[in-house]
């Protein structure tokens, strides 16, 4: 996957944004985006994630203008979005396609109907709408649909149907708020897959809002984490997978790598030594150092046994990213020597506590 | 039943139906550009105008709680201002549509607020004026809904029709009335109210029909 730098044209950018909302009767006011400086550069994928209420959906809505700033500059293709007026901002808004969570197609309409509904707005004559809507229907494999309403259809097939209809006015920016989070792990697979494909083949530049791990390490080039309102960690996707600095960022970063202590294991750990108690030992892989025999080299040196509690390895950005947990049957001193060694080899080496 | 009677029947019938049809038209013309109005006009909507939606609103309410019969009696000088006369077939129609026109209005408000606020968000983020939000997605999509209330409001139309009879406004009611109660003939009272049961029946089951062809949000509709 290439990784793009900053060197790219700006599409998007963000100058000291922030948004708040004034307080309301029953609540006080919301800071949802608090100071964000960001750079989208032209033909990217770039992910933003965060828990819910971290501010990613308000952050997405102040692209296309559905939110204004309340400071700062939110700048689009050169456009500053914050200045336009009413009609120029729906204007500004044709270049600008927009994909959800719950798809929000019509159900009145048909495919092709809900595919041409962007045209239609946009004034486009009717003759040639057709010539525009049958090649997207094609492009998302749903030139069959073509007649159906979004009741017959299943989730990703609306979702395929929601980026048609997003491309429709051939957009330089395609937004995506949470558009996989309805769909079950296949189908979200291939609607990342469609994303990717028209990203490569128009060039066309993608931004993401998510809550999944598994989504940004799938589509993303770069990531920016999100929490309480603020962008707390940013960089390539691989850089954030391989050394994420935040708790928040190695939490998601764990949902992926396994890095995150199983519920079970929590519930068995112990905080302090016995004689009989096992050290419990949290060792991560990250890119480069993934594929050294380190545990066997680690048996031969010491005489030590160790018990793999639980595993995984997964691919970001073509590096294996990987997470062992292990116990051992050791002295204090000998722990320290074994975890002293492990650290030397480059890997990230935790004790976690002890099992009985 | 003499053919005198029947041939009054008929007629009578023929009555309530143009008394019905012509204030539904007239009263789904002002009740449904209000009920829009309602449905897109408070703090944050469409067409924000939080102060006259809360008047209008009011005026609405006061329409709907004032009782029909009185309705009828109160707005004699308007009916007789716009029909020429306060009695007969024609001169109902003022007060029904009067009568219809607010409770069109909150039925279609209701039937708009239904439709799912995720589409007009959609249609703003592809560059949508507010007006073309309301064309284009919230009255096609509020269709199924919209004709189930104007059915609702067409079924008590036929209500209140019979009760302008009262008032000397012609129709099935002013039959029933004057032949069935005043001159004490049962079998005009029956077939006065089984001819009004199978018109609210044949309403209903039209409505239902239209609405369900509308309805696109199940499969094999």
């Amino acid at each position: 996957m290439p990784i793009l730098d900053q060197q790219g044209r700006a599409i998007i950018s963000f100058d000291g944004v922030s948004k708040i909302f004034p307080s309301r009767k029953d609540s006080a006011e919301v800071k949802a985006v608090d100071n964000i400086d960001l750079v989208v550069p032209e033909g990217a994928i770039v992910g933003v994630i965060g828990k819910s209420g971290a501010g990613k959906s308000t952050l997405i809505r102040l692209i296309n203008g559905l939110e204004l700033p309340t400071s700062g500059k939110v700048t689009v293709d050169g456009l500053d979005i914050g200045s336009l007026d009413e009609r120029a901002l729906r204007q500004a808004r044709r270049s600008i396609g927009m994909i959800f969570q719950h798809f929000n197609l019509l159900s009145s309409r048909t495919a092709f109907d809900n595919i041409a509904l962007p045209l239609e707005i946009a004034g486009t004559p009717r003759k040639d709408i057709k010539g525009i809507v049958e090649p997207l229907l094609d492009m998302v494999g749903l030139a069959d649909k073509r007649d159906r309403y979004p009741a017959e259809l299943s989730g990703g097939q609306k979702q395929r149907i929601g980026i048609a209809r997003a491309l429709a006015t051939k957009p330089k920016v395609l937004l995506s708020d949470e558009a996989t989070s309805a769909l079950d792990p296949e189908t979200t697979a291939q609607i990342i897959a469609l994303l990717r494909q028209i990203n490569a083949e128009l060039n066309l530049t993608i931004l993401f809002i998510t809550h999944e791990m598994s989504v940004v390490k799938k589509l993303a080039q770069r990531v920016a984490v999100m929490e309480g309102g603020q962008i707390i960690e940013q960089g390539t996707t691989y850089e954030i997978f391989s050394k994420p600095t935040h708790a928040t960022t190695k939490r998601f970063v764990g949902e992926v790598t396994g890095g995150n202590v199983p519920e079970w294991l929590q519930r068995k750990l112990l905080a302090d030594y016995a004689p009989g108690r096992q050290a419990v030992i949290r060792i991560a892989f990250t890119g480069a150092d993934a594929d050294e025999p380190v545990l066997s080299r680690l048996t031969r040196t010491y005489g030590v046994d160790f018990n793999i509690m639980h595993g995984q390895i997964e691919y970001v950005a073509d590096h294996p990213f990987g997470t062992l947990i292990a116990s051992v049957a050791a002295e204090p001193e000998l722990q320290a020597r074994l975890i002293a060694d492990l650290t030397a080899t480059c890997n990230t080496v935790e004790h976690l506590g002890y099992v009985a | 039943m003499s053919p005198e009677l029947i041939n009054m029947i008929l007629w009578s019938t023929l009555d309530t139906l143009t008394m019905v049809a012509l204030a539904g038209i007239f009263g789904t013309l002002a009740g449904l550009p209000l009920g829009i109005f309602l449905a897109t006009s408070r703090a944050g909507e469409l067409f924000p105008a939080p102060n006259v939606n809360r008047i209008v609103g009011l005026v609405v309410n006061a329409t709907r709680s004032t009782p029909f019969i009185i309705l009828v009696v109160a707005i004699v000088p308007l009916t007789r201002l716009i029909a020429g006369t306060s009695i007969g077939t024609s001169a109902a129609v003022v007060p029904l549509t009067i009568a219809a026109t607010p409770f069109i209005a909150r039925v279609i408000e209701g039937a708009i607020r239904e439709v799912d606020q995720g589409l007009v968000e959609a249609a703003r983020a592809f560059g949508a004026s507010p007006l073309q939000i309301v064309w284009k997605v919230l009255l096609p999509e509020a269709m199924p809904a919209v004709t189930l209330a104007l059915t609702l409001a067409t079924v008590s139309l036929i209500g209140y029709s019979a009760m302008v009879g009262a008032v000397g406004g012609g129709g099935l009611g002013d039959l029933g009335i004057r032949y069935g109660y005043q001159r004490f003939m049962p079998e005009v009272m029956a077939t006065v109210v089984a001819v009004l049961i199978c018109l609210v029946q044949g309403v209903q089951s039209l409505g239902d029909f239209i609405s369900r062809r509308l309805d696109k949000r199940t499969r094999h509709s």
